[in-house]
């Protein structure tokens, strides 16, 4: 969840970040809550030589707002979940902000193809670099990404990036991601895909902005090809 | 009215019992609901054992990658995902729901309603029948040419639709055909339950007057009953696409592979609720009990357990929020689930609610019970982070969420049934359980238990996605081995303290401390017979009337701190 578990290497992770912080604390509140007033109960109550039980049975009105307090109080917090959910949702999911630059994901059994704009900065010319399983992107770039599979369903996740998408058979798939921090890192199929799932591993690259534009002219294939 | 057909079938049922099959037959072509409960629940545990030796392998492959498991060799990447995916299957199919539905069902329906039997204990018994051949065959289904199927057990086509993708052409079909036939044994198997519950209670229970635990198991068997459809006619357009090569999810012939993620987890998230509400019924009856205390709310947790069920209906889409669903559509998944978190949240609170002013014991099936409410809140508050889509997408497919359903399974599944096992026990065979083995078990289980998920939690956090067979695949994961040791230590220690448990098993039934009809002094009808109940569970005079609650301990009037249901006064 935070920095110190994994690093956050996209524009939109520190936003799923805080939310996960949001749901830990409200959840972790209820959880110490609940945990708390069960084993001071059970030390409290626990049975003495001669002591009857007591006849409670709930039914009253001043022994139900035990019950009914905390549960309007549990349907509060789940609305204020679900208004920072949807929002983070609809930023990474829903809106698609404008491309710098556009490039292509194909899940094949098992390895990724990547295909990206050569030098036009346009993508299904000429000068398309493919790669497999290496993925170069430029630091500070907003990409859109097509997700597309070859054969069975897979699932495009980067980490670092709180990125995931699945690819699905006979779609593609648009989605989009902003690096922020440069190195390199993991790049994992989360789908079941078969015997190599295990090994349907990338890395991406994030490079910056001369060294990305370095790599496009030493890869692109000679004008004219 | 109820009274006479109890009455009649019972006339039936004894007939039927006297020129019936004798010797070992009788056990195996019984139709007493508690012989058939026996079988359902034996078979239950040795597929258990099965799933969990699958556990034992893939977990020391995980930790240990690479180097031969003792008891099965070297794991290659396609027995890998065939462990994995059958361990699932054979864990919710085979363990989790014959054990709680079938079972304990079958047992408790009858006995604490006040019927001799199960109104159509003939389609009871080929429940069992058709439940052993679908569990014969997915054990068979490992060992076919090809190996086990290994397209985890949501199955997601078109891996699991075409072999040249799978690579398993008759381990695919086989498990697809076990699970149909399984849902075929729960179809029958719940209409006995429903219809027992409706129409053959003993005279003067009345709806307020059955034990929750058998509300909650007829409300597992609807919601079953109406998910179950959508599934089987997804299950045979999967078995279609498979064999005579239609293309109901093959997106190169106008199909769409999206659309059976919908059909099975519109079964599969009412699923859930199918075999947490037992468990939560089973919990229930064992606090009250050993609390000696009147339930904090009888009402509100059936009422939170129906609404439960109805919302269980509208949350499906929850698991796939990235699977290329429409993104709109996250947002309404999200609303509907974060919901259902209130009902099941105030049937905790009721739990809890109901220790408050008791007397409690802390028997070995109490402390069972208890390890459920405490170890199952964390299932439910991590269930939160899933169920919003903001924080789904990074946490969808880690051992986030393996963590998060094996915090709400093990405890559902394992806890609750030996809540449930102990506590009825005496009444199955008439004998004691050891306490203090009991107590040893219940220790070194739950302890390894924490010990085994905790550490999976943060491996999720960090980024570990499922079902990778070797995580030295991944250069960002490798830091992540020693957390992957401690999992598989903790999970060897929990192997080796169920031996305990099957030591307090045999040796309490050879030798156990005489039961009594009630010993734990408990309200329900089952404890007014003998103990192990006759066939038709009481003489046929004797049948009992019912003139309360169930949980009328620790009443103010009386001397004694509990009150049976069947006496007058």
């Amino acid at each position: 969840m935070g920095d110190f578990i994994l690093q956050r290497a996209s524009s939109y992770a520190g936003d799923i970040d805080n939310l996960i912080l949001l749901i830990t604390v409200l959840v972790g509140v209820w959880f110490f809550l609940v945990e708390g007033m069960f084993f001071y109960l059970l030390w409290k109550f626990r049975a003495k030589d001669g002591q009857k039980g007591q006849y409670i049975t709930g039914k009253e009105k001043h022994l139900k707002r035990w019950i009914n307090i905390p549960h309007g109080i549990v349907l509060a917090c789940d609305v204020v979940i679900i208004v920072f959910a949807i929002n983070v949702w609809y930023n990474v999911k829903q809106s698609l902000p404008d491309a710098e630059s556009t490039i292509r994901v194909i899940g094949q059994q098992w390895a990724w193809i990547f295909q990206q704009p050569g030098a036009d900065n346009t993508l299904d010319t000429d000068d398309d670099i493919f790669t497999t399983d290496d993925l170069y992107v430029s630091n500070e770039t907003t990409y859109h990404f097509h997700l597309v599979s070859r054969d069975v369903i897979h699932d495009f996740s980067v980490p670092v990036f709180r990125l995931k998408q699945d690819a699905i058979p006979g779609r593609s798939i648009t989605g989009w991601f902003r690096p922020t921090q440069t190195g390199t890192f993991d790049v994992q199929c989360a789908e079941m895909c078969g015997i190599g799932h295990g090994v349907m591993s990338g890395r991406i690259h994030v490079q910056t902005a001369a060294e990305h534009s370095a790599w496009v002219a030493a890869n692109s294939p000679a004008a004219g090809e | 009215m109820s009274h006479a057909v109890t009455a009649d079938s019972h006339g039936h049922a004894h007939d039927a019992h006297d020129h019936g099959p004798q010797g070992i037959l009788k056990y195996i072509w019984s139709t007493d609901h508690k012989i058939i409960a026996m079988q359902y629940m034996f078979t239950g545990m040795i597929m258990a054992l099965i799933g969990g030796f699958m556990a034992y392998v893939f977990r020391m492959q995980l930790a240990f990658p690479g180097q031969s498991v003792p008891g099965f060799g070297v794991v290659s990447p396609g027995e890998y995902n065939s462990l994995v995916t059958n361990h699932g299957s054979i864990m919710i199919f085979w363990v989790a729901m014959p054990v709680l539905i079938a079972a304990f069902g079958n047992y408790l329906i009858p006995l604490m309603t006040g019927a001799d039997d199960m109104v159509f204990p003939r389609i009871n018994r080929l429940s069992y029948q058709i439940f052993l051949i679908s569990a014969i065959l997915i054990i068979a289904s490992l060992f076919v040419s090809g190996g086990g199927f290994g397209g985890a057990w949501t199955a997601y086509p078109p891996l699991s639709s075409m072999s040249e993708y799978s690579l398993t052409k008759l381990g695919s079909s086989m498990w697809l055909l076990a699970v149909a036939l399984e849902f075929v044994a729960f179809l029958l198997g719940g209409i006995n339950f429903i219809v027992t519950l409706m129409n053959a209670r003993a005279p003067g229970m009345k709806a307020y007057d059955i034990p929750i635990v058998c509300w909650m198991i007829v409300i597992a068997s609807i919601l079953f009953m109406l998910s179950v459809g959508p599934l089987i006619a997804g299950a045979v357009m999967l078995l279609f696409d498979q064999m005579i090569g239609t293309g109901f999810f093959d997106p190169t012939r106008g199909g769409d592979p999206v659309l059976w993620q919908h059909l099975f987890w519109f079964f599969g998230h009412p699923e859930v609720y199918v075999v947490l509400l037992p468990a939560i019924g089973i919990v229930i009856e064992i606090i009250a009990t050993f609390a000696r205390k009147q339930l904090f709310g009888y009402k509100i947790i059936l009422y939170t357990a129906i609404v439960t069920g109805i919302l269980s209906f509208f949350v499906w889409a929850h698991h796939q929020f990235i699977a290329g669903i429409d993104p709109r559509m996250a947002n309404v998944f999200t609303v509907t689930t974060l919901l259902i978190s209130v009902p099941i949240a105030e049937m905790m609170f009721v739990t809890v609610a109901t220790l408050y002013g008791g007397s409690i014991r802390f028997t070995t099936p109490m402390l069972w019970a208890l390890a459920f409410v405490a170890e199952f809140l964390i299932g439910g508050v991590t269930g939160i982070f899933l169920g919003a889509s903001g924080s789904d997408i990074y946490l969808h497919d880690t051992y986030f969420v393996l963590a998060h359903f094996h915090y709400t399974f093990f405890p559902i599944a394992i806890i609750g049934t030996f809540a449930g096992f102990t506590y009825w026990f005496p009444k199955m065979f008439g004998k004691m359980m050891n306490e203090t083995l009991g107590k040893i078990h219940f220790w070194g289980t739950i302890i390894s238990f924490n010990f085994i998920f905790i550490p999976l939690f943060f491996l999720g956090i960090g980024g570990q996605h499922r079902r990778i067979y070797n995580y030295e695949n991944f250069p960002d994961l490798i830091a992540g081995q020693p957390l992957r040791v401690v999992a598989t230590v903790a999970m060897l220690a929990m192997l080796a303290f169920q031996v305990v448990f099957f030591i307090n098993l045999f040796s309490s039934l050879k030798s156990g401390k005489k039961a009594g009809n009630n010993p734990w002094k408990a309200n329900t009808l089952e404890w007014t017979t003998t103990s192990p109940p006759p066939h038709g569970n009481w003489p046929q005079d004797e049948m009992p009337k019912v003139y309360r609650g169930p949980y009328e301990y620790s009443h103010p009037d009386r001397d004694e701190d509990y009150w049976p249901q069947n006496l007058p006064s």
